[in-house]
């Protein structure tokens, strides 16, 4: 239980700092380590498909993906990125104040919920789930995937003039 | 029916990608063709015209379920006409290539959305299809070059985010409480509710609360509306808001969660509080597409309230004014466009007598902004007629007043907007405007017909309505 509530901490920090910095390979490095904390957490309460997923797609995958796209654009001169450092310093320098003091607000109030928790559908196993249980939100990620591509098409390759 | 109707955009938006690139300027032509077969099919689908029974087998080996009930046939129907409009606007308005192929591409991603929003009967399934309509309208948004735009579609991805977090939480918590997601097990759950289903259930009501941008949610709306390429603000004003958060409340409203006690008021609190912040927000907007937004979100209050009406009337009373809402809104963003594309300004303040000049765009936009305020005999009339009605027979006077006092307000912006526009004196800079071109003519007087036609119509079609369970 301590180490959960220590990886869950150090998650919120890193979440934090993928939120106020203001360079996006910190940014991305900042997520991955929030992801890799979470799969921690999932695998310590027994959840280790859904860590391992978090692990390899969220903080390996689309960390690669980010930086290969980070690497296609130009740095800001150094001035600019001080300046943006400190405005953003002034407007959200709460934030984390905020959080230590909802977390502190938590920790006393102790919430009558008890959720039985019996296991849903079938016999756990992932790939039953997957492909017996759920083909219809199967079909439904392709289309999401689909649409990111368009996203990128859209925002990333302008060839011309506007677009209507 | 229902299989083939979320797999025939599929197959559409395999094909236009495998065409070679010198004919990819058919992608636009394949997409309406869909639009138009779906139309076709939703209103043949009440008389039993075409046999479906052939696609049984291919329905077993895929291997999920789909039901098309009457008031999927409705999302169906008014998706269908929704899309042809937005399709022959955005013919004239998106020039480009690369944005025409990303366009007919993005809107079928978001029809195969919205028909599984209309036949799902699983609440995973339903949060899945909204997620697929949410981010085709998002990139649809961000179509359009310039800032202004790319901040609309940021701001609806930002609270569409939220969205997605409160319902999928819901989701978990259904799948840990009750035991699965299917709307059934989760209306058994909250026939018998613990404190842990009431927040399952009041995660997903905040959740489709923002993706339909009730209020204190509403704020990504105008932004959104106004902001994007004309065409996409058809198909989003439309039907893809609607879609996405209305008609899943339609959904689930009266069927999963109960409408019975606070379930019921808050329906009736937030659909008022919404209609009557839109109108007044509509009121003091210059800006004749923002105008328009703002009056998406008032005539979308009107539909949640509606249903915590009376249960016998409020779904009928809900997708009457669904679809009229749908057919009107669409024609005004399409006059919208006429209007911007002939003056090159959306400035209410600057325009002025341009009737005389469009004929037709100022004759249909009095049409549908009659409708939607209210006045007989258009389509309008009858589902506002509808609303009181449902909400003065459940007792409820108050929100039944407010209904009416609120659509004084409608009739008092759109009126304001007709005279800033279309009456009044021509003033002397648009002299040498002329009429829109037929991409633009053509849907608004064929949606003006329909409203036309529905509302001399109504008298026959309450009882099947009634009848049919809408």
């Amino acid at each position: 239980m301590i180490i959960i509530t220590i990886v869950l901490v150090l998650m919120v920090l890193a979440a934090l700092w993928a939120s106020l910095t203001t360079l996006l390979l910190r940014a991305t490095i900042a997520l991955a380590l929030t992801s890799a904390m979470l799969a921690v957490v999932m695998y310590s309460l027994g959840a280790t498909i859904a860590a391992v997923m978090e692990l390899s797609v969220c903080a390996g995958l689309i960390s690669v993906v980010f930086v290969s796209v980070i690497s296609l654009t130009q740095r800001k001169p150094f001035k600019d990125y001080v300046t943006r450092r400190m405005s953003r310093m002034r407007r959200f320098w709460a934030l984390p104040l905020v959080l230590v003091a909802i977390g502190v607000v938590l920790s006393f109030v102790h919430a009558p919920v008890q959720i039985a928790l019996p296991l849903p559908g079938g016999d756990g196993d992932v790939r039953t789930v997957l492909w017996n249980l759920r083909q219809l939100d199967l079909f439904g990620q392709i289309l999401i995937l689909l649409a990111g591509v368009f996203g990128v098409l859209v925002l990333f390759k302008k060839d011309g003039p506007d677009g209507d | 029916m229902s299989h083939a109707i979320l797999l025939l955009p599929f197959a559409a938006l395999l094909v236009i990608n495998l065409l070679p690139r010198s004919a990819r300027s058919s992608a636009w032509i394949v997409a309406a063709g869909v639009f138009a077969v779906q139309t076709a099919a939703a209103i043949l689908q009440p008389f039993g015209v075409v046999d479906w029974s052939f696609l049984r087998s291919f329905e077993k080996a895929v291997g999920f379920t789909l039901h098309a009930d009457n008031l999927a046939v409705l999302l169906l129907l008014t998706a269908g006409i929704a899309g042809l409009a937005s399709l022959l606007v955005g013919s004239a308005g998106i020039v480009q290539p690369r944005a025409r192929f990303a366009f007919a591409n993005l809107v079928l991603i978001a029809l195969i959305g919205i028909n599984g929003i209309s036949m799902v009967r699983d609440l995973f399934s339903l949060y899945v299809f909204i997620e697929v309509t949410s981010v085709a309208a998002i990139i649809l948004v961000a179509l359009r070059d310039g800032t202004a735009a790319f901040e609309g579609a940021w701001k609806y991805l930002l609270l569409s985010s939220v969205a997605s977090v409160f319902m999928l939480a819901s989701v978990a918590l259904f799948l840990l409480t009750a035991g699965g997601v299917s709307f059934d097990e989760a209306a058994a759950a909250l026939a018998a509710p613990t404190p842990e289903t009431w927040i399952a259930a009041a995660l997903f009501v905040c959740g489709l609360f923002v993706k339909s941008a009730m209020v204190p949610f509403h704020g990504w709306l105008a932004d959104a509306y106004s902001e994007s390429t004309p065409a996409v603000s058809v198909f989003l004003a439309g039907i893809v808001t609607k879609a996405s958060g209305i008609f899943a409340l339609m959904r689930l409203a009266p069927a999963v969660l109960t409408t019975a006690g606070p379930g019921r008021m808050i329906l009736l609190v937030a659909g008022a509080a919404t209609a009557v912040a839109g109108a007044f927000l509509s009121l003091t907007q210059t800006d004749i597409k923002r105008m328009l937004a703002w009056s998406s979100v008032s005539q979308m209050g009107y539909i949640v309230m509606a249903l915590g009406g009376q249960p016998a009337l409020a779904l009928a009373a809900a997708a009457v004014h669904f679809f009229n809402h749908t057919v009107s809104k669409a024609q005004l963003f399409a006059n919208a466009a006429a209007v911007e594309a002939q003056l090159g300004t959306r400035d209410m303040d600057k325009m002025g007598g341009i009737a005389a000049r469009m004929p037709v765009t100022g004759g249909t936009s009095a049409v549908a902004t009659l409708s939607i305020a209210g006045l007989p005999p258009l389509a309008g009339f009858w589902s506002k007629l509808l609303i009181v009605i449902a909400l003065w027979t459940a007792g409820q006077v108050v929100f039944a007043v407010i209904a009416v006092l609120t659509s004084l307000v409608t009739l008092a912006y759109f009126l304001s907007l007709q005279r800033k526009v279309f009456f009044g004196t021509l003033l002397p800079e648009w002299a040498e405007v002329r009429e829109a071109g037929p991409a633009y003519l053509v849907p608004a007087l064929a949606l003006a017909a329909i409203t036309v036609a529905v509302g001399l119509g109504f008298p026959f079609l309450l009882p099947i309505l009634l009848g049919g369970g809408a």
